[in-house]
């Protein structure tokens, strides 16, 4: 792979780097910490490459816009923090809906509520499931390192872009703000994937026609087709239906989309897992303090790995029951009060023992944290 | 002045007609005041984007043939914003009513005016939530009943075009539907202005807002319109005493401004891409 340039840059300066190499050319953002150089770095990259940013009135205008100019066809992102992620949701799910692409960074600070706004949390997980209402479609990435954040960047994109769908970048204050050396690339070095359209857009009056993974052929506007896109529950052409068949059918879809899709979509990471009686399932900056706990007990003989899910949603269920099949015990460090672990019992069943690594009070879980509660 | 030769069905998909509203509304005489507009522009049809939120107005968007969008409740201007920037070669109309456009959407239609962005909105006002079952709205005049003030509304209402005016909006203008023609007239301006334009036309709900109002008939809501409108040159000469309960007519706001979407070009990409 061929480097760009190499710079020394927060994880929020890597999400607006990655999004350039993604081929995001559309940008609508609203400032909050600890997420705001995400659109400052936006407004300053993007019309170097005929782009677009606009500081919208608030979070709902954001995300707001970001849809308008993905349904014209640029590739969109907005940024935001806990409280902003709260008032995006009703978009986010007009995006699901409407199967629009669209990545969605969070980057996470402690709540409820105002919370803590410059300390680092992991409070969004499961808001960024389940925060907007009804059976939606969403994937979840969540990246530990900052090289890594410029890279999920651009696989976000990607998986919008192919699946049309929302993508939700989850990271934290901890890789938002934390800064090191990072390679960039340019697109050529890296796979892009652009929306599927139907192949001659003039006339295309059936928008919500799948491809075989599932996922709707539509034209961008301006392209000739003038179809309908609305919230409502739609048939195939994009226009309202009541027909109880067709509105089941497309909930299904939605479903299913992701659900048949799951494994395009999913990337976890395996440290010392074959042999491991005891495994840490950590994900985002937390995961860094497991890899060192994992370190410091493998070199006194523990067998100890640690399974790190980068995309959370979908979950690695298949993953998650395999890597834990042969283990005496979990551990699973959150800076919340247990969010994601909920999904790890259920897919355990309560067959092993599992114990929590919470912390809500602003700080990073420790090493020495994690350390304890695996010899506990 | 309504032209009568025009082919309605060229903008219409009559495949999703009849339309959902009541018997009687107004939003149809605006739909087709819409077409005559876009008509007599020969706006390309491929080329043109209509976007509304949600209510009885924002139903629209399925039975026009445009690039059309249906968006969540006050937003519209939102989506809008961000397709005219992708794409500043589409002509982006947005339909809206007194609740959708100035209160759950008032932040966004406020700072739409403030940016002049080349976007034509069209505010169907009235002063009523049809689509909830007839509850009071920003415009709802003060004593007049509605499902969620059965005292009397109490609340001062906003004037839509002196609120898009002070905003910066700049072309502003109010028709109703009792003269129509008017209002034709005003939408092809308000697309031909490159800026951002308020066109409100004040329409009527004779199922929600006339049952509670003494206005129970499509007629008797028209009569009405007919008798509290005054031109904007008669209302010149009138005291303030003898505009109350009046609505003004005509046009307001025809500046000319630089556009959004250009001096975006011009102040913003030009200089970043001299710096590369």
């Amino acid at each position: 792979m061929k480097v760009k340039e190499s710079k020394f840059i927060s994880g929020n300066e890597a999400v607006a780097y990655g999004a350039i190499t993604a081929g995001c050319r559309f940008f609508a953002g609203y400032p909050i910490s600890p997420s705001s150089e995400i659109a400052e770095n936006m407004s300053y990259l993007l019309p170097k490459y005929g782009g677009k940013f606009i500081q919208m009135e608030d979070e709902i205008a954001s995300i707001g816009a970001a849809i308008g100019a993905s349904i014209a066809g640029k590739k969109s992102m907005t940024a935001t923090s806990g409280p902003g992620f709260s008032l995006k949701q009703e978009n986010l799910g007009f995006a699901c809906m409407a199967e629009i692409p669209l990545v969605v960074v969070d980057v996470m600070r402690g709540g409820p509520s105002t919370g803590a706004p410059t300390s680092p949390a992991q409070a969004d997980i499961l808001q960024s499931r389940w925060g907007t209402h009804g059976d939606h479609p969403i994937i979840v990435i969540a990246p530990t390192m900052v090289q890594e954040i410029f890279f999920e960047v651009i696989r976000a994109f990607n998986l919008a872009e192919r699946f049309r769908n929302p993508v939700v970048l989850l990271i934290d204050e901890i890789n938002g703000h934390m800064r090191a050396k990072v390679d960039i690339v340019d697109e050529s070095e890296v796979e892009i994937w652009h929306r599927p359209k139907p192949e001659n857009p003039v006339g295309w009056k059936t928008p919500y026609k799948r491809n075989e993974e599932l996922v709707p052929l539509m034209p961008d506007f301006g392209d000739g087709a003038r179809f309908n896109i609305t919230g409502l529950d739609h048939s195939e052409t994009g226009f309202p239906t009541g027909d109880p068949k067709v509105r089941q059918q497309l909930h299904y879809y939605l479903r299913d989309k992701i659900e048949k899709n799951k494994d395009k979509m999913i990337k976890s990471e395996y440290l010392n897992t074959e042999d491991a009686e005891i495994m840490v399932i950590a994900y985002g900056s937390t995961a860094r303090s497991a890899m060192r706990a994992v370190e410091v007990l493998r070199s006194e003989g523990v067998k100890v790995g640690l399974f790190r899910p980068i995309t959370l949603y979908p979950v690695p269920e298949k993953e998650i029951f395999e890597v834990c099949e042969n283990v005496k015990k979990i551990v699973v460090p959150e800076m919340n009060l247990g969010q994601y672990v909920l999904e790890v019992e259920r897919i355990t069943k309560g067959k092993i023992p599992i114990s929590k690594v919470n912390r809500t009070d602003g700080e990073p879980i420790t090493p020495e944290q994690i350390i304890e509660a695996i010899k506990d | 002045m309504a032209r009568k030769d025009i082919d309605y069905s060229k903008y219409l998909r009559l495949e999703y007609i009849p339309h959902i509203w009541c018997p009687g509304c107004g939003h149809g005489s605006i739909m087709k005041s819409i077409i005559r507009a876009v008509d007599e522009l020969n706006l390309d049809k491929d080329k043109t984007v209509l976007v509304s939120g949600i209510g009885c107005s924002s139903r629209i968007v399925g039975y026009m043939d445009f690039n059309t969008l249906h968006t969540t409740h006050g937003r519209a201007l939102a989506f809008a914003t961000g397709i005219k920037l992708a794409r500043p070669e589409l002509n982006v109309i947005v339909a809206s009513g007194d609740g959708d456009a100035t209160a759950i959407g008032g932040n966004h239609f406020i700072h739409a005016c403030r940016r002049n962005i080349d976007i034509t909105l069209i505010v169907f006002n009235n002063f009523i939530y049809g689509m909830t079952g007839g509850q009071y709205s920003p415009t709802t005049p003060v004593g007049s009943y509605a499902s969620t003030s059965p005292y009397g509304n109490i609340d001062p209402s906003f004037n839509i075009c002196r609120l898009a005016e002070a905003a910066g909006a700049t072309y502003v203008a109010r028709a109703n539907v009792y003269s129509i023609a008017q209002a034709d007239n005003f939408i092809k301006k308000g697309i031909q202005n490159k800026g951002f334009s308020v066109i409100e036309v004040i329409t009527h709900c004779p199922t929600y807002y006339g049952r509670k109002n003494k206005l129970k008939t499509p007629a008797d809501n028209l009569r009405w319109q007919k008798e509290v409108s005054v031109s904007i040159h008669r209302a010149k000469k009138m005291t303030p005493e003898e505009l109350e309960g009046k609505i003004i007519t005509g046009e307001f706001v025809n500046k000319s401004e630089e556009e959004y979407t250009e001096k975006y070009e011009r102040l913003i990409i030009e200089k970043a891409q001299g710096k590369i």
